[in-house]
């Protein structure tokens, strides 16, 4: 038996007692630290369900011509715009003129802005006098935000004037937005009409969008935006004199109306090169907050205004549901990857191997992750920190949400479009099991829907991986990486996934500004675009001239649970068995090397 | 054919009317009422010091010598009219060997000892490269350091870190954090009046 002497054995029991202490505050402090990530989490979420259903319900009224609250307001400016234009707001348009219309308006907006970047060194509001753009970057940015894509091959402060952000970027952040918007409206006609040869009018659709819906919203954000520190001014870039004697040169600019239907329309592109990391950009807590809800805003309320205009508010709440419910998979899957930080880092001395890279202090990681869940779901694109800098599974989750065709809320319209073609891909399923014709809303699916749901869901992903697969064998190609080893496939598969998506978010470390990616990024930008809106109309156009079938005992219920199931099977299964492969051979096996202390 | 004709003048008149509208009148109105409610904000909240610009309390910049605290490494060297990030990925040799290489500067210029493990934000580039903050930890770490330079005592800048401690926004909104530039300007004041 060994005795200890007292005093060993008290400073024993003291240490036990300080470990104790230590544990519990850490414990402690852990606890803290989660409640406050779930309460940011349920706050936002919270927020955005609050605001979306009474959206919903105004987007529908708005479009279905009936009266709101604020038609008095806007009814004047929207028939002033109807009488300069020469449109008859009662004149209605089959599939085809409605695509011909937007075809036309979409040209339109390229051409002006492809022009404004060649002329900005002779156009007012360029107080740098930045000049052209070179022509394939200039071409890649037109298309890019005539998409709603806004994916930058150039850096922002360096390249483009005043003029050029405000005339042709603003702008084009509140059309490709209603553009999207008035296809969604045009689509859903499609539903609600019976024996109808027509789909609405673009022009209509159009300039509601954006009178009723986008402009007001814009006009709120930025001066919200603007409370907080987000910059607009027009001035010249100004000199501070450094504490250390040193001189730096401030980029200044119109930001805050830009940085609004930025989110709102679900655009992305920034101000500035960094995005909404910059701190002009997104100055505060608050600010990173307004822009996750904003840019899930008006695509989180399409379901409801859905559900409003086919009078089944379950509906609605059906196709919200699948959505959300990919959306908590995906944001629990990313958030648990990124905490789980490097080990690498780790053994180097990193505290915790917290992975700060490509972050501010001022978010932290989990506002970067429910910011880059929420960019990527949602085809916006901007960022508040650098996805290339992810841990290779949260990347991973990214890429899946460009990968499947933005519909876990999706881009202003487009998102809900995207739904409706895993919807029909869904009752064909439903459809096959129970020996019936599939029928979706109460319209009977034919050979021609299923022909272009499949176009709309395919043509985007075949892009994809064969523009990625011409990146990857040719030297134009692999000289742009910024990544060795398996990271650098990802890198490519995340450009022309954002491209195909329409998203416009960067594994940013390529070097996108070649001929090589300028060029094919356009071609992925805009078959990911016109691809999936030209079959939607298609597919409206033909049902509806269909007539309604009455539901009957038979009929597969669409507002249950069991579809909100299968539509979310339907999605993940398509998206696995189109891009498992390429998933393994980039985001899951780098996660596997990095684990095994593999660096490139 | 003969549907594109008859959209023309709608899509052409719209265009230009929405063009004038989204892409004039409303950044402008914007800019009329911010530039007149918050002239500073709007301005890119500058800090002005005798009458000299010293930088925008939203922008981080350049601290290299020992009597101010640092910031975090910036990829583009907190040049303001050039943000950006290294987008190394999370197995880039190149990202380990140069957190390495600022783990041992840190450990060296404030004393530490090589087993100590580093705050992430002192060795970790951030997105924009013009992060104006660091962790509340990574200010301590840099006290005595400071302290020592400016010949203060430790009790008096830790007390100016307390003091510069941004909270979280309700508590749930963001990081605690400190602002570089702020406490580094009210570091000068302080020097200046003892």
């Amino acid at each position: 038996m060994i005795l200890y002497p007292a005093n060993v054995s008290q400073i024993n029991l003291e240490t036990i007692k300080s470990y104790q202490i230590i544990s519990l505050r850490l414990f402690h402090s852990k606890a803290t630290k989660m409640s406050m990530e779930f309460g940011y989490i349920a706050l936002l979420l919270g927020t955005l369900i609050v605001l979306a259903v009474p959206t919903g319900r105004y987007i529908a009224k708005v479009f279905n011509g009936e009266p709101t609250r604020v038609t008095p307001l806007f009814r004047p400016v929207e028939k002033a715009f109807y009488r300069m234009a020469g449109v008859d707001e009662t004149r209605e348009m089959s599939w085809k003129s409605y695509v011909a219309a937007l075809l036309i308006f979409n040209a339109l907006g390229l051409a002006a802005v492809f022009l404004l970047q060649e002329l900005q060194g002779f156009l007012p509001f360029n107080p740098q006098n930045l000049g052209a753009v070179r022509w394939d970057t200039a071409l890649n940015t037109a298309v890019s935000f005539t998409t709603n894509t806004n994916w930058q091959a150039y850096s922002g402060e360096q390249t483009m004037s005043y003029l050029t952000q405000m005339l042709g970027l603003t702008v084009q952040n509140f059309l490709s937005a209603a553009v999207g918007l008035s296809a969604a409206m045009a689509v859903i006609r499609g539903f609600t009409r019976k024996n109808a040869a027509t789909l609405g009018n673009f022009w209509v659709d159009l300039t509601r969008s954006a009178l009723y819906l986008l402009l007001p919203l814009a006009l709120i954000w930025a001066l919200l935006f603007a409370s907080q520190g987000v910059i607009q001014t027009l001035g010249p870039y100004v000199i501070a004199h450094t504490l250390e004697g040193g001189e730096q040169v401030i980029s200044l600019g119109p930001v805050a109306s830009q940085e609004a239907i930025k989110f709102l329309g679900t655009n992305g592109g920034g101000f500035f090169n960094a995005n909404s990391a910059h701190p002009f950009e997104n100055p505060t807590p608050l600010t990173d907050f307004l822009q996750v809800l904003a840019m899930l805003l008006i695509a989180a309320s399409l379901p409801f205004a859905f559900g409003a205009m086919v009078n089944n508010p379950r509906q609605g709440w059906a196709i919200f549901a699948a959505m959300f419910i990919l959306y908590l998979m995906g944001l629990g899957f990313a958030l648990w990857a990124e905490e789980q930080g490097s080990p690498l880092l780790e053994r180097l001395g990193v505290a915790g191997g917290v992975n700060m890279e490509g972050k501010e202090v001022r978010f932290g990681i989990v506002p970067s992750v429910l910011f880059a869940q929420s960019t990527t779901v949602t085809s916006d694109g901007g960022v508040n920190s650098m996805h290339d800098s992810f841990m290779p599974l949260a990347g991973l989750v990214l890429l899946f949400n460009m990968c499947i065709g933005e519909v876990i809320f999706g881009g202003v319209g487009v998102g809900l479009i995207g739904i409706f073609f895993y919807a029909i891909m869904t009752m064909f399923l439903a459809g096959l099991m129970i020996g019936r014709t599939p029928e979706l809303f109460g319209k009977k699916l034919e050979p021609f829907e299923m022909r272009m749901a499949v176009i709309g869901l395919l043509a985007p992903s075949i892009a994809l991986l064969m523009l990625a697969g011409l990146a990857i064998v040719l030297p134009q190609g692999l000289l742009s990486l910024n990544n060795g080893g398996p990271h650098g496939l990802s890198e490519i598969l995340y450009a022309f996934a954002s491209a195909c998506g329409n998203n416009g978010s960067a594994f940013a470390g390529l070097n996108a500004n070649t001929t090589f990616y300028n060029l094919t990024l356009s071609l992925a930008m805009l078959v990911g675009r016109f691809a999936t809106i030209l079959p939607a109309l298609a597919i409206a156009g033909s049902l509806a001239a269909k007539r309604i079938v009455p539901a009957s005992t038979a009929t597969f219920p669409v507002a249950s649970p069991l579809f909100v199931i299968m539509l979310v099977g339907t999605v993940i299964i398509v998206g696995a068995l189109t891009f498992f492969p390429v998933f393994v051979l980039g985001p899951i096996l780098e996660h596997l090397l990095m684990q095994a202390g593999r660096t490139f | 054919m003969f549907e594109f004709a008859k959209e023309i003048r709608p899509a052409v008149t719209l265009f230009l009317a929405f063009t004038l509208l989204t892409g004039l009148a409303y950044p402008l109105f914007i800019t009329g009422i911010v530039q007149t409610a918050m002239p500073a904000k709007a301005e890119g909240s500058l800090l002005v010091v005798d009458g000299r610009i010293v930088g925008s309390e939203l922008i981080g910049q350049t601290f290299q010598s020992p009597g101010y605290f640092h910031g975090r490494p910036s990829y583009v060297n907190y040049s303001a009219n050039g943000s950006g990030a290294s987008n190394l990925g999370p197995t880039s040799a190149r990202l380990m060997e140069e957190v390495s290489r600022r783990i041992d500067q840190v450990r060296r210029e404030n004393g530490l000892s090589t087993d100590q493990s580093v705050p992430a934000d002192l060795v970790l580039t951030s997105g924009s490269g013009l992060d104006p903050h660091i962790s509340r930890q990574g200010a301590i770490e840099q006290v005595a350091r400071v302290a020592e330079a400016r010949g203060l005592t430790h009790s008096a800048v830790q007390a100016l870190v307390d003091q510069n401690v941004e909270p979280a926004m309700l508590g749930i909104l963001g990081q605690e954090r400190v602002n570089v530039l702020r406490l580094n300007l009210a570091l000068d004041e302080v020097t200046r009046e003892s």
